[in-house]
């Protein structure tokens, strides 16, 4: 094995983005562009889009057939549904979530956005600041992605204008206050002719900010996840009951924010009774401490009964354990949100039944006024009030994303119908 | 950050000396420890806890390859000290080489875990797979008898180890995939997946697919196999053997391919990419004899697994893709 030792691998981290942007912005260019010039583009992928696109009779090569996945999509010329790439740099390794634009944006954008660290908001130099550029930095924040990037986009059909691109910021700048969004950097860029997309080129020489991967690579991503909070919910419970292991109890689950080490004191929700860290054991050992985001078993001091849908705590900042709560909820389905049934949650470990007991509001997602609802349709947001057959744990959205989020399932066909954000609670 | 900054610093230069900060310094190291194959493997792990709580019947596809041999460490990982909730099912397709399946076989009962053979030469001698020709590729019929097993155990899930990088229909299933009670996929109706939050539910009949390592490349299965040192078959390093040019690909010479009219066999240093059915599964030309080496080629190497090793995907643009709503893992 001495030649693995030389190797250094798993130093990297991992960055997952989301491109929005409404129909042909250029983000499919974008992520064709990024693959292309970080060599991360196979010979016979690119043969393959080389051939199609002379077939269709482009003289150069249409970058963005790379992305252009299913037959259906290929046909029509669209994007259907949320795909997924890959590329590395020595720096990182990303996970893209290409979302197309078209009139189910909002439910693609924020399946998309959910799992992200940063999204890219691409806005056509020539249009400027439109009501869907608004509606996207909207969703951004609602999903609240810790770090955007506008990119100005097609600045060679403007002459590469610093004029033009100063005041798309200057808009956006505007409207995001109003969003409580920061983190927001601008770069104006050509994804066709790749400047400042991984090359900086020769057009854009008063800007002086990053190239769009120099910012990849290196804005700082290890705290988005929240290490204030230890929250595990408890996914598996290991009994191997076997002789050497006769008394053996392990609670398997996923770190989800926070961290936890030998001898802390922890608290089990929602029966609030307490114990004490044993034993973090892994497949590679027993260890003193875990973190976020990491698969680890536990055992604690006491026995206690636990099982699947309790989460462990440490006994101070705990979540709130309740059956009412307030979210914000983006509607998925084609069937609209019925009042009167019930549906299921599932939030964390926990599946319990529901009833979407009355809807506050629905978000004019393009004005951002409120108006009033008595139902939401598939690609609807609106804040609404549950109550919940069981308690749940919860934390505010805003401040833990894992134990803030939940999905609501139709109970009569099992589809996911809506995705929910736990607002804070009202006192 | 800039807390944590200020925390840290104020930690005691002399390296004996604890201080009351010291969690911080913990949540730092062990942070700092976590690259991107920990996350991975902790996705990993979390899916496949996920399926095992939530699903009654399900079951772990294991075919011998590396991705499948990625998957058994991960479900240790799940599932150590307890014993695997689930078996293991291979579906056989008849054209296996060799020492893949003695491979698997010895993986398993050093795992202590139960496996199940569904071979396609049973559904051929049913009937239920009707061939063209003796020799011709099996990978686009898996599905009969896959689908056959699922029926025969009432398996309400399959754990399988495609990845998303692998092509461009990947690109588009979600890590949970649903399938009618046909087995089939529709990519135009698929259940939104969000956060880390999966819906396993399914009516009587119908199935999930369940896809834990969907976000990981090549490359990160190849270094996840040498940091966890993975045994992996001999036929993945480089190796002479017999070979035939066919097309853009070179094919192994075995009873199932034999050289036609104008064809040389030539003797080439190769290595397989993957592992599949040996009629159509072609090795590239490699000089890579361990893993290290392997990462080094698979990190500059310029050709996507399937475009370098399966013939029958090559056949048309959109194959996999009608596989898959077919049926195909
Ligand atoms: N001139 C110019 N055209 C661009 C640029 N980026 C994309 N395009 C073109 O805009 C059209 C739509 O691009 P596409 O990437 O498919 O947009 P999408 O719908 O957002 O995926 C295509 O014809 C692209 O060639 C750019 O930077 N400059
Ligand atoms: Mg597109």
């Amino acid at each position: 094995m001495s030649a693995i030792d030389n190797i250094s691998f798993d130093h990297t981290e991992l960055l997952r983005f989301i491109t929005a942007g409404s129909v042909d912005d250029g983000k499919s260019t974008l992520i064709g562009r990024l693959l292309h010039d970080s060599k991360s583009i196979f010979e016979d992928q690119l043969s393959a889009i080389t051939h199609t696109s002379h077939r269709r009779g482009m003289e150069s090569v249409d970058l963005s057939l790379l992305t252009d996945g299913l037959q259906a999509e290929r046909e029509q010329g669209i994007t259907i549904d949320v795909a997924y790439r890959y590329f590395a740099t020595p720096k990182r390794k990303f996970i893209i979530a290409d979302t197309p634009g078209h009139e189910q944006y909002t439910r693609n954008m924020v399946t998309g956005a959910s799992t992200a660290n940063l999204a890219i908001i691409l806005i056509d130099a020539r249009k400027g600041l439109l009501t869907q550029s608004r509606r996207h930095a909207y969703l951004a924040s609602l999903v609240g992605i810790p770090h955007l990037v506008v990119a100005v986009n097609k600045m060679d059909l403007v002459n590469y204008s610093r004029d033009v691109f100063e005041r798309i910021c200057k808009d956006f700048s505007t409207f995001a206050k109003g969003l409580k969004l920061n983190n927001i950097a601008y770069i104006p860029m050509s994804a066709l002719n790749g400047d400042m997309v991984v090359e900086r080129g020769d057009k854009l020489d008063w800007y002086e900010g990053m190239t769009l991967m120099d910012l990849l690579e290196s804005v700082p991503i290890d705290h988005d996840i929240n290490l204030e909070d230890f929250r595990f919910p408890v996914q598996w419970v290991c009994r191997p009951q076997t002789e050497e292991l006769h008394d053996f109890r392990g609670y398997m689950g996923r770190i989800e924010s926070g961290f936890i080490s030998i001898g802390d004191a922890v608290k089990v929700l929602p029966s609030g009774l307490t114990s004490r860290i044993k034993e973090i054991v892994t497949y590679d050992g027993v260890v003193d401490d875990a973190v976020a985001p990491q698969s680890v078993t536990l055992t604690i001091e006491d026995h206690l009964d636990i099982s699947r849908g309790d989460m462990l705590v440490k006994p101070v900042g705990v979540p709130v354990v309740t059956n009412e709560f307030d979210a914000m909820l983006c509607w998925l389905s084609e069937q609209s949100l019925d009042p009167r049934r019930k549906y299921l949650v599932k939030h964390t470990t926990r599946t319990v039944k529901a009833l979407i007991s009355r809807i506050d509001y629905r978000v004019d997602v393009n004005t951002l006024n409120h108006e009033a609802a008595d139902t939401l349709k598939m690609n609807d947001i609106g804040r609404v009030s549950l109550k919940v057959h069981q308690p749940l744990a919860c934390d505010p959205y805003q401040r833990n994303h894992a134990t803030g989020s939940f999905i609501v399932i139709d109970e009569v066909n099992n589809n996911t119908v809506a995705a929910g954000m736990i607002c804070p609670a009202k006192d | 950050m800039e807390i944590l900054n200020e925390m840290e610093e104020s930690v005691s230069p002399d390296p004996g000396f604890v201080t009351k900060t010291e969690p911080v310094a913990i949540k730092r190291r062990i942070a700092r420890h976590l690259g991107h194959l920990d996350a991975l493997e902790s996705e990993a792990i979390h899916i496949m806890r996920e399926v095992a709580a939530e699903c009654a019947n399900p079951a772990l596809l294991f075919s011998g390859g590396k991705d499948s041999i990625v998957m058994l460490r991960l479900a240790e990982k799940a599932f150590r000290p307890g014993r695997f909730p689930f078996p293991l099912l291979h579906v056989d397709t008849g054209h296996n080489f060799p020492e893949v399946i003695e491979f698997r076989d010895r993986r398993v009962k050093q795992l202590g875990e139960r496996l199940i053979v569904r071979s396609m030469e049973d559904s051929i001698r049913q009937g239920r797979v009707v061939l063209r020709s003796e020799n011709q590729s099996r990978n686009p019929f898996q599905s009969v008898t896959l689908l056959d097993a699922i029926a025969e155990f009432c398996f309400d899930a399959c754990i399988g180890g495609a990845r998303r990088d692998e092509e461009k229909a990947r690109a588009k299933e979600r890590i949970f995939s649903f399938r009618d009670e046909f087995g089939q996929w529709d990519p135009k109706n698929q259940r939104p997946e969000l956060w880390d939050i999966y819906n396993t539910r399914v009516h009587p009949g119908e199935n999930i697919r369940v896809f834990p390592i969907s976000n990981w490349t090549e490359l990160d299965v190849w270094e996840y196999i040498a940091r966890e040192e993975l045994e992996v078959p001999h036929i993945y390093f480089a190796h002479t053997r017999d070979v035939i040019r066919r097309g853009t690909g070179l094919l192994p010479l075995s009873h199932l391919v034999q050289p036609v009219e104008g064809e040389k066999v030539e003797n080439l240093m190769v290595r397989f990419r993957t592992v599949g059915d040996m009629s159509c599964t072609c090795p590239v030309e490699s000089s890579a004899v361990n893993v290290g080496e392997i990462i080094t080629e698979t990190a500059i190497t310029r050709i996507t697994e399937r475009g370098a090793t399966r013939m029958d995907d090559q056949t048309s643009d959109a194959s996999m893709e009608r596989r898959k709503k077919e049926g195909y893992f």
